[in-house]
């Protein structure tokens, strides 16, 4: 009698807490499909409008939305594949080879841990003014194309799951190093592969401090700083701001629905390891 | 669990046997090729600009003309700097508004999604979402959420006769309205790392204390509390860490400023106002070290507190939750 009340009053606690945590999506489209002037209204209009569609076309008419887009969808992309084949290829290293160094070498990479971005943030802007990267994609991509994370996370994974023996076949099979890393490697990381790759994508996408920095006043900004540009730009209109919003956070949202149930696994795995 | 020190790599080069000759040396070539790309993108991207930092910290330089060397003068400003102090001040009350209740919410959820609930994939991506939204789209929608006169959370406060909070004027408001933000988006992150954990306590130690009569209560402050001690030090390095970062939320919601009396201007806030909105770059740079250090500082304090326990029971509690 008690464990089934119990379980009512959990059950409902946790369906309470979840809708309070999607709250903030569900107003943020129904601003988005409202004019301002109905979400100013008191009492404010708490469901759908009309507008959406008018509000978006007023997005695209006033900022470069598809140019935004396509920038933070570039970056996101070739940030993710260099850092899957950097990563993978460095932690295949780590995990099964041993040569001079290698000890030390990862000990290295470890410490980089340490590293606070803010010290390297303003000699790395002017590295990049001098590079000539400064408003250039180059800027946000080439410095991201390989992390001490990924590498660490991969080769614990690693060498658990590549077995000595199917390294040892290559080798009788006359692969050679790269050969070995492609066709034995590769498959066996594959799910490891997948995790980095949305955690990878997922932080590239939602990046604002360095893009903010480094792309200002250029005429490629990405999502994330286009969205703040239009926010300073029509802070009266929220309708407008919010509907600019909606259809920049939909496509991230769809990729990591595709992809939730592997990426929490991994993120709770990854927790108690460490 | 895997051994992480370095040193223990399993010794199963396929090219170990090779023969010893003159082409000995590169026969690790493609091993160092293959780890290479890290290790040149930390140097240029990453080594260099932290030691340059140092030099720069030791200039005036508005990142155009010349610099001017002005030796530990910027450190010295640093330690008087009111503004930096009160920087380290909101982003440590931030830091605690936001973890406390945070980790009690993300603690219960775990408790309830442990418990034998249908729908726990659902529940549990939706209380993830928060967590790899772009924080600048939900920092805009939370804008508009504490908007004084028409925003909805006054409007609610005022439907149970509550007055209207100036959530973005107040400087207490505003560190409040910064925290809910912060707990919105990490609570759901924690309650899966703790739920995980829970998940891996042994069951035959709940039995035992059902058996010995324990109630509900006393076995989660006995029992399951002390067995998660390690998962729950996880979140409280981690949300550290991140909690030393603030600075999307302040500066999208507030400005470069941090709004009225500067009380959303958090540490890494006022080092790009400083650096990158005011192009004060050597004071910028001095301020990144001052952050270091808090930041160090904050790390070595936590893990005082960590260290706690006796070593028997941490590595027992360890165990466990292996």
């Amino acid at each position: 009698m008690t464990t089934t009340r119990g379980r009512v009053v959990t059950y409902v606690a946790l369906i309470v807490g979840a809708l309070l945590t999607l709250f903030p999506y569900y107003w943020l489209a129904v601003m988005a499909s409202n004019t301002t002037a109905d979400i100013y209204a008191t009492p404010p209009r708490l469901t759908f409008g009309g507008h959406l569609f008018a509000n978006i076309g007023q997005v695209f008419a006033k900022i470069d939305f598809f140019g935004s887009l396509l920038n933070t969808l570039i970056v996101a992309v070739a940030t993710t594949l260099l850092v899957l084949f950097f990563d993978s290829l460095a932690a295949f290293t780590f995990a099964k080879y041993d040569f001079p160094g290698s000890s030390v070498l990862f000990g290295v990479l470890l410490a980089t841990f340490v590293v606070p971005t803010q010290l390297a943030a303003i000699p790395q802007f002017d590295l990049m003014a001098h590079f000539g990267w400064v408003g250039d994609l180059k800027a946000l991509i080439i410095p991201a194309a390989a992390n001490a994370f990924g590498i660490f996370w991969m080769r614990q994974y690693a060498r658990g799951a590549i077995p000595d023996e199917l390294l040892e076949a290559a080798r009788m099979d006359g692969a050679g190093f790269f050969r070995t890393y492609l066709s034995v490697g590769l498959p066996v990381l594959r799910p490891a592969l997948a995790f980095l790759g949305i955690f990878t994508f997922v932080n590239a996408w939602n990046d604002y401090l360095w893009p903010l920095v480094v792309l200002i006043d250029s005429d490629h900004v990405t999502l994330q700083v286009a969205l703040s540009q239009l926010n300073g730009l029509y802070v009266k209109d929220y309708s407008v701001v919010m509907a600019g919003t909606l259809v920049a956070i939909v496509p991230l949202v769809i990729v990591f629905l595709f992809g939730a149930r592997h990426f929490i696994r991994n993120i709770a795995a990854g927790a108690l390891k460490g | 669990m895997t051994a992480i020190l370095p040193g223990t790599a399993p010794a199963s080069a396929p090219a170990r046997h090779a023969p010893v000759s003159k082409r000995k040396r590169w026969r690790y070539l493609p091993q160092y090729l293959a780890i290479a790309p890290f290790f040149l993108l930390f140097a240029v991207f990453g080594l260099y600009p932290v030691l340059y930092s140092l030099y720069l910290a030791l200039q005036r330089w508005d990142g155009v003309g010349p610099m001017k060397f002005v030796g530990l003068e910027n450190f010295r400003f640093l330690l008087s700097d009111a503004t930096f102090w009160e920087s380290i001040g909101n982003t440590l009350v931030i830091w605690v508004m936001s973890t406390v209740p945070m980790t009690v919410l993300a603690l219960l959820i775990a408790l309830g999604l442990n418990s034998s609930v249908r729908f726990k994939g659902v529940l549990r991506v939706a209380y993830f979402l928060p967590n790899v939204t772009s924080i600048v789209a939900m920092s805009l929608v939370f804008g508009s959420i504490f908007s004084h006169d028409f925003g909805i959370l006054n409007w609610v406060l005022g439907l149970v006769g509550i007055d209207h909070v100036q959530w973005l004027n107040d400087p207490w408001a505003i560190r409040g309205a910064i925290s809910i933000m912060i707990i919105w988006r990490w609570t759901g992150y924690n309650a899966i790392i703790f739920l995980a954990g829970l998940q891996a306590l042994p069951t035959d130690v709940f039995e035992a204390a059902r058996i010995d009569g324990a109630g509900p209560v006393q076995t989660f402050f006995r029992i399951t509390l002390p067995l998660l001690r390690p998962v729950l030090l996880f979140s409280v390095v981690m949300s550290a860490i991140s909690g030393m970062q603030i600075f999307t939320e302040s500066q999208v919601l507030l400005g470069n400023r941090g709004g009225p009396d500067g009380a959303g201007m958090t540490m890494v806030l006022y080092f790009y106002n400083t650096a990158f909105a005011d192009n004060d770059f050597g004071y910028g740079a001095a301020i990144a070290w001052g952050i270091f250090v808090v930041v160090v500082l904050f790390s070595i304090l936590n893990w005082r507190l960590v260290q706690r326990p006796s070593r028997g029971q941490v590595s027992q509690v360890k165990e466990a939750v292996r």
